[in-house]
């Protein structure tokens, strides 16, 4: 039984240029109590992908075109209209964005915002709010957190605001947290600390983390389950462990032999050649072919290829590769 | 705060000198003799040369100059010439109005802009937005003295809505009488604002904030009052404060025709009868109103975005 589960998931983008699919097709599920993480390129979907489960696109002007979005309890949050997926953020669903420098309003003290997510869904007083408040700000390790409540987010640290954000997340006990390239922005010891308090709270909450990220390091580090994106489709998904030792699709592969290994120092790192397609008129069959080293003629022909199961790969493993397909096929 | 605000006022020192100095200058160059402005044509070369040496016109430039900060100082800016009677006299029976015009325009700029800032901001690029920008853009065009008799025309003589001007006892009575010079300086000041607030709420709508506010779950209304109007309400305060320094020497025009007695047409009547003293005296008390509004302005800022210190 999964918490999350999304189908056939579109989400267009307008543009001046035209409506850009930033999210194409994109099925995946998320199981109670674990970490998932979407990995990709920038500009492949994995951001739109989960803000499109909140409806929250900042001030661009997009919006779900197709699919379902069904969360356990809660019904197709695609289908829902504005003022009930608005009882859905924030108590159900909580997101953490990527930026903690431009995610916390300026002239608000940092009680007063997370006390207003708390406001907004509990019957319960302002004193009552801002000692939940404070309990949150010790439950993300934030110190001397009595002063900081009185504090606006300028006077914080990139990783103290970054808690503050995370405080805000949890304070309802959400099932679902979406974390939006949370470490990005900070420093990498900073990182660290706030992978392992994301841990550390999903194992004392039991709720479930959709990490979307563009470092597999991080990925490997905490996730259970992960999904690669590429030009807006899933091409792979499973267990971190099996995708990252046994990449199927040729873009992991790809990805993974553009990155620094633990191996030696004077490894030579293989940068994936040309640019992501245009998701505005992708081109046709796989769309990763253009840049594939191993691409056929077939694999230019028709529709997108789905993310199907493969013999030789675990239980679970699915990839989007026409060429794996045909070997199954053979087989 | 309170060192900051003090640290500014002792600033205003040297702005002060900077401008009685070329206060004084400058009219020493602009032509025409006041002595004889003030006797009339048929004074004799005694009676002038009598009247020169009583205003001190006879002396050299800089003991003119001297009486002239001594003035500044005493807190009298000068005698008027004309008045025969202490400037900050002339300024005090005329600073109420010009406070009242500056405080009603004000408030009824942001009646009018602030419900068209947010129709525009909200309709960003859609009929309403395009509209609402291309009225705005009339108001800000259109001459102030044309406005003043339309307004009249239509409202005070064609309506009978308004007197056409003047001043009355009492507040209710003023607010009243003052309607429609205010609003004919607040239509502009409105024009200023609406540009300004309806950016400002398209670029605060765009913050990654407002997603965070979202995020939480609070409904449309509320992420609007809570988060986007007031930091966006923050760039307006400049605006006003520019505004504001402007009107306080700047609406004689409006003044002249609602038969006003503001600071503007007491300036403007002062260059007329060459009334030195008084175009300088006005010229030092406006710099310093100047500096005050921007004070004001700066200490408002502080309060009002905590990252903001006075310096």
């Amino acid at each position: 039984m999964s918490l999350l589960s999304i189908r056939d998931l579109r989400t267009e983008f307008q543009s001046p240029s035209g409506v850009a699919r930033a999210v194409d097709g994109v099925s995946f599920d998320v199981a109670p109590g674990e970490i998932f993480g979407i990995v990709g390129e920038s500009g492949c979907g994995k951001s739109a992908t989960c803000r499109s489960i909140l409806r929250l696109f900042g001030g661009a002007q997009a919006k779900v075109a197709g699919g379902r979005i069904l969360l356990e309890g809660a019904g197709d949050l695609a289908a829902m209209p504005e003022r009930e997926l608005a009882q859905v953020r924030g108590r159900d669903v909580a997101f953490i964005f990527q930026d903690p420098l431009t995610a916390l309003n300026p002239t608000m003290r940092i009680g007063k915002q997370i006390a207003e997510v708390i406001l907004r869904h509990r019957k319960v007083g302002r004193t009552e709010a801002r000692a939940q408040a404070l309990q949150l700000l010790r439950d993300v390790h934030v110190t001397s957190p009595e002063r900081r409540l009185d504090a606006y987010p300028h006077e914080l640290s990139g990783g103290l605001r970054q808690r503050v954000v995370i405080a805000m997340a949890l304070a309802l006990r959400p099932k679902l947290i979406i974390a939006d390239e949370p470490t990005t922005a900070l420093d990498v010891t900073v990182q660290d600390q706030i992978l392992r308090l994301l841990r550390e709270r999903r194992d004392s909450l039991g709720a479930s983390i959709i990490l979307v990220t563009h470092d597999l390091g991080v990925v490997s580090q905490i996730c259970d389950r992960m999904a690669v994106m590429y030009a807006g489709r899933l091409v792979e998904s499973g267990r971190v462990r099996e995708v990252l030792d046994a990449p199927s699709h040729p873009y992991t592969r790809a990805l993974l032999a553009a990155l620094p290994g633990q191996t030696g120092r004077d490894e030579e790192l293989t940068p994936i050649e040309g640019a992501p397609p245009s998701l505005i008129s992708p081109p046709p069959g796989c769309r990763f072919a253009p840049r594939c080293a191993l691409a056929q003629p077939r694999c230019r022909e028709g529709g997108p290829p789905p993310l199907l199961s493969r013999k030789g790969l675990a239980a679970g493993h699915l990839d989007a590769c026409i060429l794996n397909e045909a070997a199954d096929a053979a087989a | 705060m309170i060192l900051a605000i003090l640290k500014r006022l002792l600033m205003l020192v040297p702005v002060l000198i900077g401008i009685t100095l070329l206060s004084f200058l400058l009219l020493q160059i602009m032509p025409g003799d006041p002595a004889s402005r003030a006797m009339g044509t048929r004074a004799s070369a005694e009676e002038l040369q009598a009247m020169r040496e009583l205003w001190g016109l006879d002396k050299p430039l800089w003991v003119q100059y001297l009486y002239f900060l001594r003035d500044c100082l005493t807190g009298s800016f000068g005698v008027s010439i004309f008045h025969k009677q202490p400037i900050i006299t002339l300024v005090a029976e005329r600073l109420p109005y010009t406070l009242a015009i500056v405080a009603y325009s004000t408030v009824i700029a942001l009646v009018i802009a602030l419900p068209f800032a947010i129709l525009a901001a909200a309709n960003r690029g859609r009929l309403a937005d395009v509209a609402i920008r291309q009225v705005f853009v009339v108001l800000i065009a259109v001459p102030p003295f044309w406005l003043c008799y339309v307004l009249i025309l239509g409202l005070a003589l064609g309506m009978g809505w308004f007197p056409t001007g003047g001043v009355g006892e009492g507040l209710l009575e003023n607010l009243h009488r003052l309607f429609l010079p205010s609003l004919v300086v607040g239509l502009s000041t409105a024009a200023l604002i609406q540009q300004s607030l309806r950016a400002a709420l398209i670029d605060t709508m765009q913050a990654d904030y407002i997603d965070t506010a979202r995020a939480k779950g609070l409904r449309r209304r509320e992420v609007f009052l809570r988060h986007v109007l007031p930091n966006s309400l923050i760039s307006t305060i400049s605006i006003i404060g520019v505004r504001i320094s402007w009107i306080i020497g700047g609406t004689v025009v409006v003044e002249k025709i609602f038969s006003a007695p503001g600071l503007g047409s007491l300036l403007i009547d002062a260059i007329v009868s060459r009334d030195l003293p008084v175009i300088r005296g006005l010229t030092v008390f406006f710099a310093i109103m100047v500096v005050l509004v921007n004070l004001i302005t700066d200490i408002c800022y502080a309060l009002a975005d905590p990252r903001v210190r006075l310096e």
